[in-house]
């Protein structure tokens, strides 16, 4: 049974329909990436994964469980579910490390003390000890979206979404995020990425699914679809991004 | 409040008003060679200014063109003596602040029970008193009782209207155990002795005694201060610019009505005999 | 030094012996010049009387102590409500419908009131209903018109803060699992009020001012002192002892909130 599963997700702005019923399964321990154009719909996937956005139809799995039932608390859901986004969106107000503490704390009701050991451990595994207790502001573009990673990692997630976490970055911080992503993978974190970079998820990806309109129009192994993509589509904007 | 005060309420009034007495006989404007020719602010003309309102008893109705109430009639009976006519009487509005700013006025003569005082002496000029006006002391109906004695009242809340002299009166001679609350106008006030926010306050006798009669329901006069034994008594002038050169002639004008008794009459005519009222000991 | 140096630091130069000297200039005029107008010993007189302003200037320093003590008790209470009203105004349930509609009215109604107006009708109005004292002082219902009043123009600054907080910051938050109401306390609302700090200190600067009106309902605060003075002495000058107390105290605040103002618009750069 796949870790996480999409049937038939649809899911509209209004007119416009940006999941046009997306089919999709992550195994546990597997990385998929997702590829596609601007406005294809990644970003608006990986927000419906999460429940930040409602869908129209179809269903998503989370360990065989239905998480996309209208009326479903939300809530619970998203602390299994960690996500990194492309801007950091780390709490300006709040140190790094408090920044990591905060959801324990308050979804988990644990104490300081009681997670403080775990976050640290994090934060120096990443190469951040001597940046647990500086301000965003104070931190780079890459320790920044390092320290993101740890936050959503403080939850225990079952699962990751990330969504094009190194667009933001300078080309010389993206080997640093990239790293910790392969550190994940070799611990058998299942995840979930929307990248552009392509020659990652080329070496790194499980399986890799070109998106175009709100479809799913190819999937496969890295090698197939970088190598020998089936379909027009695929190929014209393999060809672009080169 | 007081603007909006109906016709029926005056009527209750004990001291009904009579048809006015004064003859507005003078058809002429100056008298020849009277000495206010060519003194006042418009030549030919005596402008008095009152308050915006005007308040009973000293303005009637807040229309003091008709002569009635205490000033109003001073007013005319000042004119008429000085050889004007009450129709080149005219009348204007002003406020305190307008009465002593600097530069140049827009009224001969300002009559809104302006106390002497030798601090605004300095600054404007006043006539020979034409009333002297004993303090009293109103309250409110949860205080009606109170014994007219200086140690009675002390313990009151007290209130004043914050622009008269009633202030530094309440200050000095009453002492009142706790902080007085200090108003913009008479409404104010009564407003507030209204809302038992205050037990006391201190007025001008005919105010007082207008204010329990007609505005504060439950209210009593429960005492007044002798004016003559008080270290400055209350005497109300006409307010002038500082230097006016009319001052003479409304003096000479104010002493003739006193000599004759016709301002004793006015006053008994427009104030309520205030003998009623016991002196506070 | 480069040459750019050089030249900048000339040019500095310049500009200011330039504004130096037409400053001088402008105030030299207006020491020449005033005086020299008519009415000009009247206006001094009595507005600018040296013996009125020391025989008035102790007692307005004590009556501004009262402005102080109603600032002090109404300023936290503000805040409080303000933010209280702001949080009802944004409430999401539709349980909780009716607290969105009190909060819309109370703003509309309060902002649209001049102050003086509800000070004069909560301040005798309430009073009059018949509370026994010490409940009907006109301190507690004049301070509750001050503050009812400015809490709806804070609350509107308080929601301008809240959404002045980038949406993506209640996704990150919520992406973590916490609740509607944990992202607003632990996430947004730090952010918004911090945001909305400057903007808060100019409201405190006017209500500094505003505590003035509570002297038409009884209270003898610095105004009424000074009126007081003004129609014992006849003479203006108390106003602006009273003017310079209140300046001394808000051109400080004033150009403290706009330093932090300042501060701000190159946080955000
Ligand atoms: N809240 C929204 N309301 C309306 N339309 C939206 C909203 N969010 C996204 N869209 C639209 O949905 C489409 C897909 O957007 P999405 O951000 O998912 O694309 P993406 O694949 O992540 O693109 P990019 O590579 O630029 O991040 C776009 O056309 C976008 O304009
Ligand atoms: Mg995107």
């Amino acid at each position: 049974m796949a870790k996480l599963a999409l049937r038939g997700v649809v899911k509209r702005f209004g007119e416009a329909t940006v999941c046009d019923g997306i089919d999709l399964d992550v195994d546990a321990g597997q990385m998929v990436c997702l590829i596609g154009a601007s406005g294809a719909g990644k970003s608006t996937l990986l927000r419906c994964i999460n429940l930040l956005e409602p869908i129209e139809d179809g269903e998503i799995f989370l360990d065989g469980e239905d998480i996309s039932v209208p009326g479903l608390d939300p809530h619970p859901v998203r602390a299994r579910i960690g996500m990194v986004f492309q801007n950091f969106n780390l709490f300006p107000h709040m140190t790094a490390i408090e920044n990591a503490m905060l959801a324990p704390r308050r979804v988990h009701s644990k104490t300081r003390v009681d997670v403080r050991g775990e976050i640290e451990s994090l934060f120096t595994r990443f190469g951040l000890a001597d940046r647990m207790q500086n301000y965003p502001d104070q931190l780079s573009g890459g320790q920044q979206q390092r320290v993101a990673i740890v936050r959503a990692l403080a939850m225990r997630p079952d699962v990751m979404l990330f969504d094009e976490i190194t667009s933001a970055l300078d080309p010389q911080l993206v080997g640093e995020v990239l790293d910790v992503l392969l550190a994940l993978k070799a611990e058998g974190m299942t995840m979930l990425l929307a990248t552009h970079e392509m020659g990652f998820a080329r070496e790194a990806a499980d399986k890799v699914c070109f998106l175009k309109d709100g479809n799913v129009i190819e999937e496969g192994p890295p090698s197939q679809i970088f190598d020998a993509p089936q379909h027009p589509e695929t190929q014209r904007f393999l060809a672009r991004s080169k | 409040m007081i603007e909006s005060l109906p016709k029926r309420i005056l009527t209750m009034l004990k001291f009904v008003p009579i048809t006015c007495a004064l003859a507005f006989m003078s058809t002429s404007a100056f008298a020849a060679g009277h000495c206010a020719a060519g003194k006042t602010l418009t030549d030919g003309k005596f402008t008095v200014a009152t308050g915006n309102p005007a308040y009973y008893p000293w303005v009637l109705d807040d229309a003091p063109e008709s002569g009635q109430g205490f000033e109003a009639a001073v007013a005319y009976a000042v004119a008429e003596e000085m050889g004007i006519a009450a129709a080149d009487v005219v009348w204007v509005r002003s406020s305190f602040d307008e009465a002593i700013q600097p530069g140049a006025k827009n009224f001969d003569v300002n009559m809104q029970q302006y106390s002497i005082t030798a601090e605004r002496d300095q600054v404007v000029d006043f006539s020979a008193p034409y009333y002297t006006a004993p303090m009293a002391v109103l309250v409110g109906p949860g205080a009606v009782d109170t014994a007219p004695t200086m140690a009675a009242i002390k313990d009151l809340k007290w209130g004043a209207v914050g622009t008269t002299t009633a202030v530094p009166k309440l200050y000095s001679v009453i002492q009142p155990g706790s902080d007085p609350l200090l108003y913009g106008d008479t409404a104010d006030v009564s407003a507030a002795i209204s809302a038992n926010q205050i037990d006391a306050a201190l007025f001008d006798l005919p105010t007082a005694l207008f204010l329990s009669a007609v505005m504060i329901e439950g209210s009593k006069v429960i005492g007044q201060f002798s004016a003559d034994s008080s270290e400055n008594p209350d005497q109300f002038g006409m307010l002038m610019e500082e230097g006016s050169v009319l001052k003479a002639c409304i003096d000479d004008a104010l002493a003739a009505l006193t000599e004759s008794g016709a301002l004793a009459a006015i006053e008994a005519q427009w104030l309520q005999d205030s003998t009623g009222v016991p002196l506070i000991k | 030094m480069t040459r750019r140096e050089k030249y900048d630091a000339a040019q500095r130069r310049r500009s200011l012996v330039i504004a130096a000297s037409s400053t001088a200039l402008v105030i030299l005029a207006l020491i020449i010049l005033v005086p020299m107008a008519p009415g000009w010993e009247k206006v001094q007189s009595s507005f600018f009387n040296r013996a009125v302003l020391a025989k008035s200037f102790p007692k307005l320093l004590d009556a501004f102590l009262v402005n102080v003590m109603i600032f002090a008790w109404s300023a936290p209470l503000i805040g409080l409500l303000g933010l209280l009203i702001a949080l009802a105004r944004d409430a999401k349930s539709p349980a909780l419908f009716p607290l969105r509609l009190f909060g819309a009215a109370f703003t509309d109604i309060f902002r649209g009131v001049p102050v003086i107006l509800t000070v004069y009708l909560i301040g005798f109005g309430i009073p009059g209903l018949g509370l026994p004292r010490p409940w009907n002082s006109p301190y507690i219902w004049g301070s509750l018109a001050l503050i009812l009043t400015y809490s709806a123009y804070v609350a509107e600054i308080f929601r301008s803060g809240i959404d002045s907080v980038h949406h993506s910051q209640r996704a990150a938050a919520l992406s973590l699992g916490l609740s509607e109401r944990q992202v607003m306390r632990d996430v947004v609302l730090p952010q918004a009020v911090r945001n909305v700090v400057p903007s808060q200190m100019n409201m405190l600067i006017a209500l500094q001012k505003d505590v003035s009106l509570l002297s038409f309902i009884g209270p003898v605060e610095i105004f009424r002192q000074a009126g007081v003075f003004k129609s014992l002495l006849a003479n203006f000058t108390p106003y602006v002892g009273a003017a310079l107390i209140f300046l001394a105290v808000t051109i400080p605040a004033t150009r403290y909130a706009d330093y932090l103002m300042a501060k701000q618009k190159r946080e955000r750069r």
